[in-house]
């Protein structure tokens, strides 16, 4: 059933812009597959690992930072006469680049944070985004500060037998989203059904048991933060050649917030949960929006909405959704499908 | 039905337990030397000197609070010791991390029920096999063939331990899901999956009811077959009686008696420390 | 010289308010585990209640200070008994994922109120400042430091020789162990919330007059409040009341002789240095790790 559930998601994907012609609802589904990408992304920190990531917008914004750069070419002054210039590159070639900075940055910040956990991984995470807001916002001759980056080029891509195709416009973007997500799904879940995977959740469930048998902490904390800057940095790229405009908003906290929400609504720790937090929030707006309601209030929403789901659905959607389903097909007595709590060991 | 086979020889000495013991010659796997650990004003352990030989069943033993949960942690990397030496098969282990230690075959059990409570039994195991898995993370995001067939590899291995355990009947299930006895069990099959050389178990059968404990003592049996080399905490003196080659009695962070079970359930010092009453009465 | 001098006293006005704002957060989190994501909030609560009193009603200066920081213990008490009270055991990711909905929440309110404009608060001092040599200073400013002084040294008392702060002192220790010996742990909680709350109300009122005041301003406030909790040891009140004074030392210093854009970065940086460093804060009781 599974399978050919999801089988059927992707068909309807795949075939929306046939049927559709609602240039705008595309717009939104766009945006909300980027957003994706990053909660997905998220999840693999958050949901696999259990760490709070809050600093995940940061690297967002350094992906689309970093391609919109590489692919405008830019000059610098480093110290007195000596400059650092880089001449226009590709764009393919510069979201590939954008991908191993970002994942880079994420090498960094998990090799410095997971000396320490818990509270101290939080605060470092927020406090790096608001790093890379501010030198984005300050490093003027870089990145225009608030002036932004415009004309970004965008995305060529070669097909045989069609040749060159410019992805510009709603169409072409729409299905460069759609492919980087199922790219990342793709990614994100051969990771979790593998050793690596093993490890990660099982340094979630009890860190102590976890490394008695072998499972070095620091190693797969560190690997889940970089692929998952690395992802965060290739939907941020997805987004600055789409938008064709980044400036410092980019690494608002509020969209760090955004995408936390998806992840938890949607149910952190499993693959369909970004998906689904992320269609809703996605186009809740939109639907907020058809009600005349102001930003505001939208965010106000957002915040309690944020706080019931804690209290009424800590597991989040896709969990709720399944337990029902199995309970329908085997009752009576059927057996608590996830525990509340994980056993604790303390040696 | 794979219960019924384990418990139905109970408290009879395991086969292959006491009756092969290895040589006195054999060589030392474990030597700790001169261990002290002290928090703050408080010491847990002064001046503790044993050595485990390679292939034995050596029980730690002592009445509560006496330093043995302390030594473990400080065996296997989770307590850093104020001074002493701790050295597995001629490397120290000083200093190393828990991760460091298992890597060296050094594996241990905790005394708190400990689990991957969320896991289901097949998988908590498959996470024990950590160290024999074969996958580079690049390999896993691209999807090489290679890591689709570790992973039959590593699953053969978890069935492999399970079947050895007996718990291969729950494989499905989520491991809170499981009754105590078995949970308890699940932990050995998880550090067993680690492939120790040395096993350290910290009160296993602790609160399990006297046919588990049977069924437990068989299975100690069955590891040591193995080769596994098992040092062991316990207050069941039925089982450390039933199960030990050789057993160091501590009181108050220091050792009172070290020999072989007979020997021990002899010595005055031990009997007026800890066994007395406890041991009269397990007899009784 | 002179400019040195300058900034070091600009510090020490700043760090005042800095050391209360950091000193409400590091108790919430001591006593309560709670990271508490609207702490800056109520900073910028306290800085409205301000505007309020004084720019729409007219009521005395210090008067307004008062009675903000009297709003502010309510709206924390509130927040406690409202969202905090039934996630007690819950994890601490649980609470923070709720803390950050209030923070959306409240922020936006605020927002709606007061609209997107900054507002300023007329301070009652002389507009000239005070000049001693080569140096000078707002009038605002010293009264501001004065009373940020005495609001610590009146937290410190609090702590240290009430019932209330006896019992806030036990459960810190140990909280089963207060639990037994008769502390009502729901009480201490309100009580503590409300007091961190007012702390950050009290900074957001009296910083207020001295900047502007706008909707996203306790969003710096509750980073830098971070930054002063981690450089002093989550929980520690002695690391928060230093802390606060060497953020602003390395703020105004960064400022001076850096660059002025990056005086808000300088927080985030001590952070990172500090936990390549000392990871457990300057001051920190043992934190255990995992």
């Amino acid at each position: 059933m599974n399978r050919a559930a999801s089988l059927a998601f992707v068909v309807l994907l795949v075939s929306l812009p046939l049927w559709m012609d609602n240039l705008y609802f595309l717009h939104v589904l766009i945006v909300a597959g980027i957003f994706i990408v990053a909660a997905m992304s998220l999840n693999l920190l958050l949901g696999f690992t259990g760490q709070l990531s809050l600093g995940h917008v940061a690297f967002f914004g350094i992906g689309a930072y970093a391609s919109s750069l590489c692919s405008l070419g830019f000059e610098i002054h480093v110290w007195g006469d000596t400059t650092v210039s880089l001449a226009p590159k590709p764009v393919w070639l510069s979201m590939l680049i954008a991908i191993v900075v970002a994942g880079l940055c994420g090498y960094m910040i998990g090799k410095i944070s997971f000396k320490v956990r818990g509270a101290y991984f939080v605060i470092v995470s927020v406090s790096f985004a608001e790093v890379t807001r501010l030198v984005a916002l300050n490093w003027i001759e870089l990145t225009q500060g608030p002036m932004a980056l415009n004309n970004i080029p965008v995305l060529k891509l070669w097909a045989p037998g069609i040749g060159s195709i410019d992805i510009i416009g709603k169409v072409p973007n729409y299905y460069l989203v759609l492919a980087v997500a199922i790219f990342t799904y793709v990614i994100i879940r051969r990771l979790v059904y593998s050793q690596a995977g093993r490890a990660m959740i099982a340094l979630r469930e009890n860190e102590p048991l976890a490394t008695s048998v072998g499972i070095d902490v620091t190693r797969f904390l560190v690997l889940a933060t970089v692929v998952s800057a690395a992802l965060a940095g290739l939907a941020g790229a997805v987004y600055a050649h789409y938008v064709r405009i980044v400036d410092p908003d980019v690494f608002l906290f509020i969209y760090t917030v955004t995408m936390v929400i998806m992840v938890v609504t949607g149910g952190k720790g499993t693959l369909a949960g970004p998906i689904v937090g992320g269609l809703i929030f996605g186009i809740l707006p939109e639907v907020l929006r058809g009600f005349q309601v102001i930003p505001e209030v939208q965010w106000v929403v957002y915040g309690v909405l944020m706080i019931l789901i804690v209290y009424f659905l800590p597991e989040g959607i896709v969990p709720a959704v399944r337990a029902a389903w199995r309970r329908r097909l085997d009752r009576p007595g059927a057996p608590p499908t996830r525990p509340a709590v994980a056993a604790e060991a303390k040696p | 039905m794979r219960a019924a086979a384990s418990t139905s020889t109970p408290a009879a000495p395991a086969p292959g337990a006491a009756s092969v013991a290895p040589a006195a010659d054999a060589p030392v796997a474990l030597a700790v030397t001169g261990l002290s650990i002290r928090f703050g004003g408080l010491t847990a352990v002064q001046d503790m000197t044993f050595e485990v030989r390679e292939g034995e069943v050596l029980s730690l033993i002592g009445p509560n609070g006496a330093g043995k949960t302390s030594a473990f942690n400080a065996i296997t990397g989770y307590l850093q010791a104020s001074s002493g030496e701790i050295v597995y098969r001629g490397v120290s282990l000083r200093g190393l991390k828990p991760n460091q230690i298992a890597a060296h075959g050094v594996v241990r059990t905790f005394q708190k029920t400990s689990v991957f409570g969320g896991l289901t039994v097949l998988d908590n195991v498959l996470v024990g096999l950590h160290r024999r898995a074969r996958q580079h993370p690049l390999a896993i995001m691209l999807g090489l063939p290679s890591i689709r067939r570790d992973e039959v590899r590593l699953r053969e291995a978890a069935w492999e331990v399970l079947r050895l355990i007996g718990l291969e009947a729950r494989a499905g299930e989520t491991a809170v899901s499981l009754p105590y006895g078995e949970l308890r069990l699940l932990e050995v099959a998880v550090a067993l999956a680690a492939e120790p050389t040395l096993l350290l178990l910290d009160e296993p059968a602790a609160g399990m009811n006297p046919a588990e404990t049977g069924a437990f003592m068989a299975l100690l049996g069955r590891i040591r077959a193995r080769g596994v080399t098992v040092l062991l905490v316990e207050h069941d003196m039925k089982m450390v009686m039933g199960v030990s080659d050789r057993i160091v009695c501590l009181n108050q962070g220091r050792i009172i008696a070290d020999g072989p079970p007979a020997a021990i359930q002899r010595d005055p010092q031990v009997i007026r420390a800890y066994l007395g009453e406890r041991y009269v009465r397990a007899q009784g | 010289m002179d400019q040195l001098l300058q900034h070091a006293l600009n510090a020490m006005i700043l760090g005042g308010t800095y050391a209360l704002l950091g000193i409400g957060l590091t108790l919430i989190f001591g006593i309560m585990r709670v990271v508490n994501f609207t702490h800056g909030e109520l900073y910028a609560f306290g800085a409205y209640m301000m505007y309020m009193w004084v720019m729409l009603i007219g009521a005395n200066f210090v008067l307004s200070i008062v009675l903000a920081v009297a709003l502010g213990v309510v709206l924390g008490a509130a927040i406690e008994i409202v969202l905090l009270r039934r996630l007690r055991g819950a994890d601490i990711d649980t609470t923070m994922l709720v803390m950050i909905g209030a923070w959306i929440a409240i922020q936006n309110t605020e927002q709606l109120v007061w609209s997107g404009v900054a507002k300023s608060i007329n301070s009652p001092f002389p507009s000239a400042p005070l000049v001693v040599g080569a140096i000078s200073v707002s009038w605002t400013r010293l009264f501001v430091f004065a009373v940020a002084v005495l609001l610590i040294a009146a937290t410190y008392a609090l702590i240290q020789w009430t019932r209330l702060g006896k019992a806030m002192r036990a459960t810190f220790q140990d909280r089963e162990a207060a639990a037994l010996m008769g502390v009502r742990i729901d009480t201490v909680h309100t009580a503590t919330f409300a007091l961190g709350s007012g702390l950050a109300a009290a900074a957001g009122a009296l910083l207020g007059p001295v900047f502007v005041v706008y909707p996203t301003i306790g969003d710096l406030a509750s980073l830098k409040a971070f930054a002063i909790v981690i450089l002093g040891g989550l929980g520690s009140i002695p690391g928060a009341t230093i802390g606060g004074f060497i953020l602003a030392f390395m703020e105004e210093l960064g400022a001076g002789y850096i660059s002025s854009g990056y005086r808000d970065a300088m927080g985030f940086l001590l952070i990172i240095l500090i936990l390549l460093v000392k990871p457990t804060g300057l001051f920190a009781r043992k934190e255990r790790i995992g």
